[in-house]
C-alpha cells in the first residue's frame, strides 16, 4: 500500500506567535517546528505500514525552501520517502491553492492513502483535507480519532459535536485525524542517521505543471485585508482566599452585572 | 437583488440549531435561500425555514441521506447555486459537516471559502480571528462566490419572515465517492445545558480537579449559571472529560460573556481558545498560575472550597 502523509512547519504554539502586517501572512521568522497534530499524523501512517507489511509511507510537505525540518523529522520517525513542494510563486497559497497543488503532486504517483491531520495550529481552517478529497475524487474520512485500514477498507471514529460516528470507505481515500490517534513515537540516533540517507524529492510550479497566474497570495480566492493586533490583555485582581472567596466572586460577577 | 444560500442541516425532520442566525446573515447579503439534504419530502423543513426568513427553501431528498458522509451536503449546494443563478453568497454554519460541505463546494464551483467567520459587513468583507483572537482579520472574496463559515452567535437580529417556497433540486447523479456512516454514538441533541461554542457563560476545569468524579463540581457551578461545560486539554488527557469539551488550541474556541477557569494553570495553548472572554475569572491554588495574568478577578485558594460557596451565592441571588 502506497500511503502520504501531509506535514508542515508551524511557529512554535509556545512561542509568541505573529502576523506581519506588511505582508498580512503568518510571520515564519520566529521557531518553526513540525506541528503536533502533524507528528501523530506520521505515526498513524506508521502504525497503518506496520499492519500492512510492504506499504510504504510518503512525507509530503509545501513550504518555503529551508523548510525540510517537517519531512526529516517524519523520515526519522520511519516514513521512506519525502515530497517537498516549494516554489516562490506558491507564497501566500490560501486553503484552495493549497489543496490544488497538493493534490496535483499526489495524483499521479497513485497513492492507496492520505493521511493528514484535523487542522493545523496556524491556519486552523480544517479545510484543505476535505478540499484534497474533492480534487482527488476519494472518500474523505476526516476527524477520525481510531484508524484501521485492513483488507482494502479504511475505517474509524469520527469526532462530532455530540459524540462520535463510525464511518468506513474502500481505498483509496483520505484520512485526517485528531490528536487523539496516537501517541508520536520519538526518533532514536540510528533512525535519526538513517533518515538522512533517505530519498526527497523537489518540486516547484513547473514541475506540477501547475499554471502560474493561479498560483500564490496574489492569485488566491479568499484575500486578507487588514490585520489588526488586539491590544494585550490586563491582568485585574486576585485575591488569596480568605474564607469568602466565592461569595467575592459572586459579587464581582452582579456588580458587573454578568449574573 | 442576488440570493444568498444558507445550508441548514436536519436531523429526522429537526433543524439544526443555529438556521436562523444563518438566514439573518444572507438577509443582509441578499435574499436569503436555504438549502436542504433530507430523506423525507421536505414540505414541514420548507414551512419551518420559511417563517425563519427563507425565500426558497432547495430541498435534496436523499434516500437514506445521513449514511453518506459530507458528499450529498456538497452535491446539493451546488445544485442550489445552479437552480438559483444570481448567488452573492453562500453561508454555512461551524458543525464539522457544514464546514467541509463548504471547503469542498469552493473547489467544486470555485467560490472564495472564508473560515471560522465572526462578522460579515454589508459589504460582504468578513472578520475572523488568528491565533486565537489575539490577531483579527478582515478578508474578502478576491475571485469566485464567497463561501462562509459562520461562527455561532456572530450575527444578530433575524429575518422576516418569507415564503419558504419549497423547490426540489435532482442530486441523483453526484457520483462522488464518500465514506459511508455504519454508526452513530451521539448524545441526544437535546441537551439541558447551551452548546459549548455559543454559550454566554463556560465553565472549565483542569488538572487541578484530580478527577473524573470530582469533575462533578465544573457542572454543578455551570448548571447555577446556566452555562456551558468546558475542560482544559490536560483535563481531557486524564480521561475526565470527552474530546470534544476540549477548549483551546486544539479544541473549541469560545467567547463567552464569562469564562471561568478551575483548576485550570493557563497554558499559552489554553489561552488561545478562551483569550477572548468578555471577563475571565480564575480558581487555582498555584498563585503564579499564568491564568492569572489574564483573569479580571482571580482567586488564589483551593477550589473545592470556593466553589460550592460560589454556586451558593449564584442560587442565593436567583431566589
Amino acid at each position: 500500500m502506497k500511503i502520504a502523509v501531509l506535514v508542515k512547519e508551524v511557529p512554535d504554539t509556545w512561542g509568541d506567535r505573529k502576523i506581519d502586517p506588511t505582508t498580512k501572512r503568518v510571520d515564519r521568522s520566529g521557531e518553526l517546528v513540525i506541528d503536533e497534530i502533524n507528528e501523530k499524523a506520521v505515526e498513524a501512517a506508521l502504525l497503518v505500514k506496520e499492519a500492512n507489511p510492504g506499504s510504504e509511507v510518503t512525507a509530503v510537505t509545501m513550504g518555503p525552501s529551508g523548510s525540510l525540518d517537517a519531512i526529516r523529522k517524519s523520515l526519522a520517525m520511519g516514513a521512506d520517502s519525502g515530497i517537498h513542494i516549494t516554489d516562490d510563486g506558491l507564497a501566500g497559497s490560501d486553503a484552495s491553492q493549497t489543496s490544488a497543488a497538493l493534490a496535483t503532486a499526489l495524483a499521479p504517483r497513485g497513492f492507496d492513502l492520505v493521511i493528514t491531520g484535523n487542522e493545523s495550529t496556524d491556519g486552523r481552517t480544517a479545510a484543505v483535507p476535505a478540499m484534497l478529497a474533492e480534487r482527488l475524487g476519494i472518500a474523505q474520512l476526516t476527524f477520525l480519532r481510531t484508524l484501521e485500514v485492513s483488507g482494502g477498507t479504511v475505517s474509524g471514529e469520527r469526532m462530532t459535536e455530540d459524540g462520535h460516528v463510525d464511518v468506513s470507505a474502500p481505498l483509496p481515500a483520505l484520512v485526517s485525524v485528531t490528536e487523539q490517534i496516537a501517541e508520536a513515537r520519538y526518533p532514536n540516533f540510528k533512525s535519526i542517521m538513517a533518515a538522512k540517507k533517505k530519498p526527497v524529492e523537489t518540486i516547484g510550479i513547473a514541475g506540477l505543471g501547475l499554471d502560474a497566474a493561479e498560483t500564490g497570495g496574489s492569485n488566491s480566492w479568499s484575500v486578507v485585508e487588514a490585520v489588526t493586533p488586539r491590544p494585550p490583555r490586563a491582568g485585574g485582581t486576585v485575591i488569596k482566599d480568605d474564607g469568602t472567596a466565592g461569595t467575592q466572586i459572586a459579587d464581582f460577577l452582579a456588580a458587573a452585572k454578568l449574573i | 437583488m442576488s440570493n444568498t444560500l444558507v445550508l441548514v442541516e436536519q436531523s429526522g425532520g429537526a433543524l439544526a440549531r443555529g438556521a436562523a442566525e444563518l438566514l439573518a446573515a444572507a438577509a443582509a447579503l441578499g435574499t436569503p435561500s436555504a438549502v436542504v439534504v433530507t430523506d423525507g419530502d421536505g414540505a414541514e423543513i420548507a414551512s419551518q425555514l420559511g417563517s425563519l426568513g427563507a425565500n426558497t427553501v432547495y430541498v435534496a431528498s436523499v434516500p437514506g441521506d445521513a449514511s453518506r458522509l459530507v458528499t450529498p451536503l456538497v452535491a446539493a449546494l451546488a445544485a442550489a447555486v445552479t437552480a438559483s443563478g444570481d448567488v452573492a453568497a453562500v453561508i454555512v454554519g461551524s458543525t464539522l459537516d457544514s464546514r467541509e460541505a463548504g471547503a469542498r463546494l469552493a473547489v467544486r464551483i470555485g467560490g472564495a471559502y472564508q473560515s471560522d467567520v465572526v462578522g460579515i459587513a454589508d459589504s460582504g468583507a468578513v472578520t475572523q480571528q488568528a491565533f486565537g483572537g489575539a490577531f483579527t482579520v478582515q478578508s474578502t472574496a478576491g475571485k469566485g462566490i464567497p463561501i462562509i463559515s459562520l461562527r455561532p452567535n456572530s450575527v444578530a437580529g433575524s429575518a422576516p419572515a418569507a415564503a419558504g417556497t419549497l423547490v426540489p433540486l435532482d442530486v441523483s447523479n453526484d457520483g462522488a465517492p464518500a465514506a459511508t456512516v455504519t454508526a452513530r454514538h451521539e448524545k441526544s441533541a437535546v441537551s439541558a445545558r447551551p452548546e459549548l461554542q455559543s454559550a454566554d457563560i463556560v465553565v472549565s476545569g483542569g488538572r487541578g480537579l484530580g478527577s473524573k468524579e470530582k469533575f462533578v463540581l465544573v457542572e454543578e457551578l455551570a448548571d447555577a449559571f446556566g452555562g456551558a461545560v468546558g475542560a482544559s486539554r490536560a483535563a481531557v488527557d486524564a480521561g475526565y472529560v470527552e474530546h470534544n469539551m476540549q477548549v483551546g488550541q486544539t479544541g473549541v474556541t469560545v467567547s463567552p460573556n464569562v469564562y471561568i477557569a478551575l483548576g485550570i494553570s493557563g497554558a499559552i495553548q489554553h489561552r488561545a481558545g478562551m483569550q477572548s472572554a468578555k471577563t475571565i475569572i480564575a480558581i487555582n491554588k498555584d498563585a503564579s498560575a499564568p491564568i492569572f495574568d489574564i483573569a479580571d478577578f482571580g482567586v488564589v485558594g483551593d477550589l473545592f472550597t470556593v466553589v460550592p460557596q460560589l454556586i451558593d451565592a449564584v442560587n442565593a441571588r436567583k431566589a
